[in-house]
């Protein structure tokens, strides 16, 4: 390879260094702040004030769920620790017991209080009949 | 030999008569492939066990997502060659790839916010794997403009290139955002350590319609590549000849 060349590759390297090394500062910094939501265990543990939007994230208890028209109570948990949240208006069609969902809504007294209720579904994907056969 | 070949091919005008050659069997293959895939994978594979229907959005959305990222790399990959070996197909070819670039992301984009309306709710969320896509598809769009807005095309050439390879350390970001982050999206399906998170009977379809879509935006490459060079190139004698 030619000086010339070799200098150039130097260089394009070494932006392509800089580059990487100034965003993973910045992520770095951003840290758990890009997260979509707080799991129960973080709320817990941070201590989150009441009456701020949160989003909370996490599986629906089995057994915890309870409906009275369209109010709706359950209960979200990562498995260390759970929290209970009301919210009245519609789910999501994928919502429901031992799936995961995301809550919008804010703490009154260690329960949450929802405005919008989302569901995760994870990466797997295969035929109802083969899900009945496990 | 190897090096023969290449010195040829990078040629604009050995680059432009090869794949005018090739291109429309390119294109009917893929097209084929990509209808073919979608049938198969709309009418004649089962539904999903938890989302039913609506997961059949993934034979858009995943050949889009993946080409958008794709052709970036390829972006950054001929930025390089360009500012290294000062080719100067390399350049036409970064610049005819970021429109299409553009146009995929969005696909993607929408594709995306289609399927989170049945799935997860919402058709849009603040999550570490939506807004890096965003930051792709507006990254494209920044890429036109700032080549559009030099007179001089060298400094144009040289300034687009320069900033694809800036761009380029939001891939790996898109590509482990899932990860870092608890992100509403969920993880991916098809990873190359593990097997496979998607059953065979959506896999196979899946597959060919990444390869079937990817080789037709590779088709519209080579037309928004051909359109640069003759635009590039419209003062040589063989331009003429061809127009």
């Amino acid at each position: 390879m030619k000086a010339v060349r070799k200098k150039r590759l130097v260089t394009v390297l070494v932006l392509l260094l800089t580059s990487g090394l100034g965003s993973m500062l910045i992520i770095k910094a951003l840290d758990s702040n890009l997260d979509f939501f707080f799991t129960p265990s973080e709320i817990f543990k941070d201590e989150l004030p009441d009456n701020k939007r949160i989003k909370v994230g996490g599986m629906v208890l089995e057994n915890s769920v309870t409906r009275d028209g369209t109010n709706i109570i359950f209960k979200i948990t990562d498995y260390k620790e759970s929290i209970q949240v009301e919210f009245d208006g519609i789910v999501p069609d994928l919502f429901k017991e031992g799936s995961g969902v995301v809550v919008l809504g804010y703490l009154d007294n260690e329960i949450l209080k929802a405005e919008k209720v989302l569901a995760k579904h994870d990466e797997n994907y295969m035929p109802p009949s083969l899900d009945i056969e496990k | 030999m190897i090096k023969k070949f290449i010195h040829q091919f990078a040629s604009p005008k050995t680059y432009l008569f090869q794949v005018d050659r090739a291109y429309p069997y390119i294109f009917y293959a893929s097209l084929f492939v990509y209808i073919g895939s979608l049938f198969w994978g709309l009418f004649l594979t089962s539904e999903d066990f938890v989302q039913g229907n609506s997961y059949r959005i993934i034979y858009l959305h995943v050949p889009a997502s993946f080409i958008s990222q794709s052709l970036y790399l390829a972006m950054a990959f001929a930025s390089a060659i360009f500012l290294i070996w000062k080719v100067k197909l390399s350049a036409y070819l970064v610049k005819s790839i970021a429109p299409i670039g553009a146009v995929t992301t969005f696909i993607a984009l929408v594709s995306g916010s289609i399927w989170g309306i049945p799935t997860w709710g919402t058709w849009w969320a603040w999550d570490a794997r939506i807004i890096s896509t965003l930051i792709l598809f507006i990254m494209y769009l920044g890429l036109i403009s700032l080549h559009d807005s030099f007179t001089d095309y060298e400094k144009a050439d040289k300034f687009l290139a320069i900033l694809v390879i800036v761009g380029s350390v939001n891939i790996p970001i898109i590509k482990m955002s899932v990860e870092w982050w608890s992100t509403l999206h969920q993880t991916a399906s098809i990873t190359v350590t593990e097997k496979p998170a998607i059953d065979a009977s959506m896999l196979y379809p899946l597959f060919g319609s990444i390869i079937g879509f990817s080789g037709i935006v590779f088709c519209l490459v080579i037309l928004s590549s051909k359109l640069q060079i003759l635009l590039r190139e419209k003062n040589k004698s063989w331009v003429k000849d061809y127009v």
